[in-house]
């Protein structure tokens, strides 16, 4: 394949072994870039007594153990992956069949609805839209619901969703729906073994993508939950600080770590089981 | 999934949902319906309800932030309280809600339960907010909410009246004041005996700290002095830094009803920075580092500072051996403490040789709740006497009651020495709407003269920036 | 990818039908115009008012008609800022992801399988961390005392947030999202056709050739994509302020120069104001990504 090529290029040609000197140097100096920040997670947890020092200078699994004692710390993790599941859930679910019938179905300006939508979704993901969010969810009754983060957060992310996966169905080919209306099945067999099988990859995508946005973000659940038996893990990592604001490093960096552990897992299946990739372009 | 929560408060967020239900989707007019507050003139003990229930609410958590009073709040408060009402023949249910996150988010949280017309029972708040949620319908005086038996409650005589302004505003009383603190200058015995400093300093004026810090200079790698003086410090910089140093000119920020213009007094304190940062006494880069004042309590506790203006905070939760940020083993014989000279003696506010400045937190009733009479039942029993010193379970720390400090402090000198000689002579912020917006003009002043402008340049910012917030008619000349 | 051959006559090729697309988009639509559109206008009132948190304007808000936006635009301090997410988004973002996404896509077609999935592991994981445990690792890496890279760099003493702050917050952006901008090209280049590659290099086409004429003219519709969505994320990104702290005017950018306003300060009026004329900007950049897209179709009739 290409490697052979690029073999019998750098045989007969200086300039190439240049090229490929300088391409594995800047791999390395890449890999040495995103590697660096990430050493502080492989060490401090282990630390007795962590500073933003990389070192262990006395292993230890005692700020584990502590975790383990505390009362929301790992149920924490356990309500994170309910709303960043329901959030997940219900952002793909909707964005694929909606992505699909704007990709298949004229409707005059989609892509102009969609934009407004794109940008307006940036309003509402930031600060400002606090009070208004806060008080829909309290007239809507869902103030210390999961139910009413998940939807706070779904209408959040569901342009972006919508318009990757468009992306997605817009580039697969419709020979393969119109084939099979053919032979007489009907829209919905069409779409759940034609169409779904092949934006698979996005469909991964846009979950990975959405689970992220709710497993990191602190100010929407805090708000919105009563109860803290249901805190998610975000809003847990901002409880190990003193009254003074100071932080509790021996604690955060433990708590940083299982906090991390699940996205990483999730990436993995996901990246195993799916692959992890995008088609995108606007194509019309 | 959606999951509604199963206490009884629900049954008050229903109504109070039915109340403004037909109000149009604004928060204007959310806060509109909060005329129909339960009359609190016919509240007595007789026609009280034998089943009330509360939920409490502090920013404290379990295994968190502030963890031993959410602790004694389930484990001890609630449990007492229950049986004490048992006793009047009232079954009182009662629950606390932890939150143990950044005060700014928790004040939101507390402000949006406000204003939607629920929100606890009762709640924990900073002093200085009591006058911003006052403003806002937040917060009615305890005596319109629960009856003027609040006045009555016994323990006020135990509160001094400087420490009762905490939860005061504009004369009346809105909260009962849970605790206060003071701000010293603790210093490095180690680092002064290497200097040639007395073990036991006490500076008299501005001029014995340069003096000191001169001496502190000839170490290698310490930096002589703490003074916070950056905008990532945020109110550290405000109470810790910049206040105690006005005091010391006999200046503040807000006095006879209006803000002070920046006058002689504020010049001098900004002059103080000039003298630390402009000399190299202080760390100036540490001021504007997003972390610094993590990074100079973990300096200081290495041995790398030898002066710091700070609380009693700094002593009890941060270089304290058992369970500090930045514990420091010999805290007890290597940590000395003084008193925060006026510039010069004499010229403090008051004619003060030694100044300070006070924060501290209050407790106070949602003017909402179903329960007036068991909610302030609730506030008087925590603070009673025997419930403040459970709530210190052996620690020590300053309360608002007297009574309590005098029994509890004698094991900490630290703590004693800040109750003995420094609340005397401590100052209080204004309880005001606009404060929180002053102090950031005040941090930014102080952070202009660390970055090497003149404080006259810095004074005629915060002028301009004072005008813009409360406008020519809110400042008065002098200062 | 394979692409439809009868682009006019596929359309709705599982015969769908207007009612039932309609009904499958409905949920979609429902949460969006219940969770987005109404909060998001509900905003925009806000913007009109001099509403805050707390207060006396708290209770009383009135409406301000559009003081606050005249005293925003008015204000250099906003467009200090403004100027400041200009750097931010054409440096990290438009620059800075773009660029290197594209670079270690194109640079790992070539590359063993596990230094691929190595390095596409850790570029991905910079991206899926939260923010806030991101936060303290950067400041571990850039402490000026204790820091990693000083340590490493022999540049003991620098204080990187303090002193450059916006290189800091630019680098920072770039470290944590160039996965989309690389996952996205290493999709696109699959399209790239290997013959068309081979032919170029046939007639003596260097690298840069190749690159210019025969792989961008394919991934342009996703070059678009790809900056429409970066720009408006990084755009909107307050994440900064956890590395800065926020009250740093020279590094901040106008999301958390909104956090600042509106959570910190409470001024929810003010806030809500900036956060339309963040979203007129963002209009803008689309238009103009837009322009170009249907230049690229002229192109294509042509």
């Amino acid at each position: 394949m290409r490697d052979t090529s690029a073999a019998a290029a750098a045989a007969s040609d200086p300039g190439a072994v240049v090229r490929k000197i300088g391409r594995y140097t800047f791999l390395s100096v890449l890999l040495g870039f995103f590697a660096l920040p990430m050493l502080w997670l492989a060490s401090a947890p282990f630390n007795a007594h962590p500073t933003l020092n990389v070192s262990i200078s006395s292993f230890t699994l005692h700020n584990f153990s502590v975790l383990l004692k505390d009362p929301y710390a790992l149920p924490s993790l356990w309500n994170s992956l309910l709303l960043a599941g329901g959030t997940a859930l219900l952002t793909v679910g909707f964005a694929a069949a909606a992505a699909y019938a704007l990709s298949r179905v004229r409707v005059p300006g989609r892509n102009g609805i969609l934009y407004a939508l794109l940008l307006l979704s940036s309003i509402v993901t930031g600060t400002a839209a606090m009070v208004p969010l806060f008080q829909l969810a309290f007239k809507l009754h869902l103030i210390d619901s999961r139910l009413g983060v998940i939807l706070v957060f779904t209408g959040g992310l569901l342009p972006a969703a919508i318009f990757i996966l468009k992306d997605f169905t817009d580039n697969t080919p419709k020979s393969y729906e119109e084939s099979a209306r053919v032979f007489g099945a009907s829209p919905f067999q069409i779409i759940r073994h034609i169409v779904l099988p092949m934006i698979r990859p996005g469909l991964a995508t846009v979950t990975v993508w959405a689970v992220v946005n709710v497993w990191g973000n602190f100010l929407i659940p805090y708000i919105l939950v009563r109860n803290p038996d249901k805190y998610p893990a975000s809003v847990v990592l901002y409880t190990f600080y003193t009254e003074g604001g100071q932080p509790n490093l021996d604690l955060i960096s433990a708590f940083s770590l299982l906090y991390s552990i699940p996205v990483i897992v999730l990436y993995l299946f996901v990246s195993h089981r799916y692959g992890f990739r995008f088609h995108g372009g606007i194509k019309r | 999934m959606g999951a509604r929560s199963r206490q009884p408060s629900r049954i008050r967020n229903l109504t109070a949902v039915l109340a403004i239900s037909a109000a149009v989707a604004t928060p204007a007019a959310a806060c509109s319906s909060s005329a129909s507050s339960p009359g609190a003139a016919n509240v007595n003990s007789a026609n009280q309800p034998k089943n009330p229930t509360l939920v409490i609410t502090a920013n404290d958590i379990s295994g968190g932030k502030n963890a031993a009073e959410a602790d004694w709040i389930t484990k001890t408060l609630i449990p007492d309280f229950v049986k004490a009402e048992a006793a009047k023949g009232i079954t009182a249910t009662v629950t606390f809600r932890p939150n143990g996150v950044d005060d700014t988010a928790y004040k939101s949280k507390l402000a949006l339960d406000l204003q939607s017309g629920t929100g606890d029972d009762v709640f924990a708040l900073d002093g200085i907010w009591v006058g911003e949620f006052a403003d806002a319908g937040y917060l009615k005086p305890l005596a319109d909410v629960a009856g003027s038996q609040v006045h009555d409650w016994d323990g006020w005589k135990q509160i001094t009246d400087a420490v009762q302004a905490l939860g005061e505003y504009q004369g009346k009383r809105y909260g009962v004041p849970n605790g206060t603190d003071g701000r010293v200058i603790y210093y490095n015995k180690k680092l002064f005996a290497q200097a040639g400093l007395p073990a036991d300093w006490q500076p008299k004026s501005w001029q014995d700290i340069y003096d000191a810090a001169a001496k502190l200079k000839t170490l290698s790698g310490v930096t002589p002095v703490q003074w916070d003086g950056g905008v990532p410090m945020g109110e550290a910089t405000t109470i810790q830094g910049f206040l105690p140093l006005l005091a010391g000119n006999g200046g503040s920020l807000y006095a006879g009803g209006k803000w002070q213009q920046p006058g002689k007094a504020f010049k001098a304190a900004l002059g103080f920075y000039q003298q630390i940062y402009g000399n190299g006494f202080g760390d100036a880069v540490l001021q504007q580092d997003a972390k610094g004042r993590d990074k100079s309590f973990a300096e200081f506790a290495a041995g790398k500072i030898g002066i710091y203006a700070e609380s009693d905070y700094m002593w009890r939760s941060v270089v304290n051996p058992k369970n500090g940020t930045a514990p420091m083993p010999d805290r007890d014989t290597d940590v000395g403490y003084a008193l925060i000279p006026a510039q010069t003696p004499g010229a403090g506010v008051n004619s003060q040789d030694f100044v300070s400045y006070s924060g501290g937190s209050d407790w106070s009733i949602n003017p909402k709740t179903k329960y007036p009479q068991a909610a302030w039942d609730f506030l008087a029993f925590m603070n009673s006497n025997a419930e403040t010193v459970s709530r210190l379970g052996g620690a020590a720390k300053i309360t608002a009651r007297s009574d309590v400090n005098s029994q509890v402090l004698a094991g900490d000198p630290m703590l004693k020495f800040v109750n003995d000689k420094v609340l005397p002579i401590t100052s209080f912020r204004p309880s005001l709407a606009a404060y929180n917006d002053v102090s950031t003009l005040v941090q930014k002043a102080v952070a202009d003269v660390v970055g090497g402008k003149s404080p006259d340049e810095a004074a005629a910012t915060y002028e301009k920036g004072l005008e813009a917030l409360v406008g020519k008619d809110g400042i008065a000349s002098g200062g | 990818m394979a692409r439809t051959a009868s682009p006019r006559a596929a359309e709705d090729p599982a015969g769908l039908g207007r009612a039932r697309a309609a009904g499958i988009a409905a949920p979609a639509l429902l949460v969006v115009l219940a969770f987005l559109v109404f909060p998001a206008l509900w905003t925009l009132y806000l913007g009109t008012t001099n509403y805050r948190l707390t207060g006396f304007a708290a209770r009383h808000p009135h409406s301000v008609g559009l003081d606050n936006y005249t005293n925003v635009v008015k204000d250099p301090a906003f467009h200090h800022s403004l100027w400041l997410t200009f750097e931010y988004v054409v440096g990290s973002a438009v620059l800075g992801q773009a660029l290197l996404g594209f670079a270690i896509a194109w640079l790992l077609r070539e590359a063993a399988g596990w230094l691929k999935r190595l390095i596409e592991a850790l570029v991905l994981l910079a991206w899926i961390l939260p923010s806030s445990v991101v936060a303290f690792l950067w400041s571990a890496l850039l402490d000026r005392d204790q820091g990693t890279f000083n340590a490493l760099a022999h540049t003991q003493g620098t204080a990187w947030v303090v002193e450059h702050p916006m290189a800091v917050i630019i680098v920072f952006n770039i470290w944590r999202g160039t996965a989309f901008s690389m996952l996205l090209y290493s999709a696109a280049l699959t399209g790239v056709p290997p013959t068309q590659l081979a032919t170029a290099r046939m007639f003596g086409a260097n690298q840069w050739q190749q690159l210019r004429d025969v792989v961008f003219p394919h991934i342009r519709g996703h070059i678009l994509t790809n900056l429409l969505l970066i720009s408006l994320w990084t755009f909107n990104d307050f994440t900064p302020y956890q590395l800065t702290g926020g009250a740093d005017t020279r590094s901040q950018i106008l999301p958390v120069y909104i956090y600042q306003t509106a959570l910190f300060d409470g001024q929810m009026g003010l806030g809500a104001a900036i956060a339309l004329l963040m979203l007129v900007i963002n209009l803008v950049v689309a238009l103009v990504y837009l322009r170009l897209l249907r230049e690229r179709r002229g192109e294509r009739t042509a």
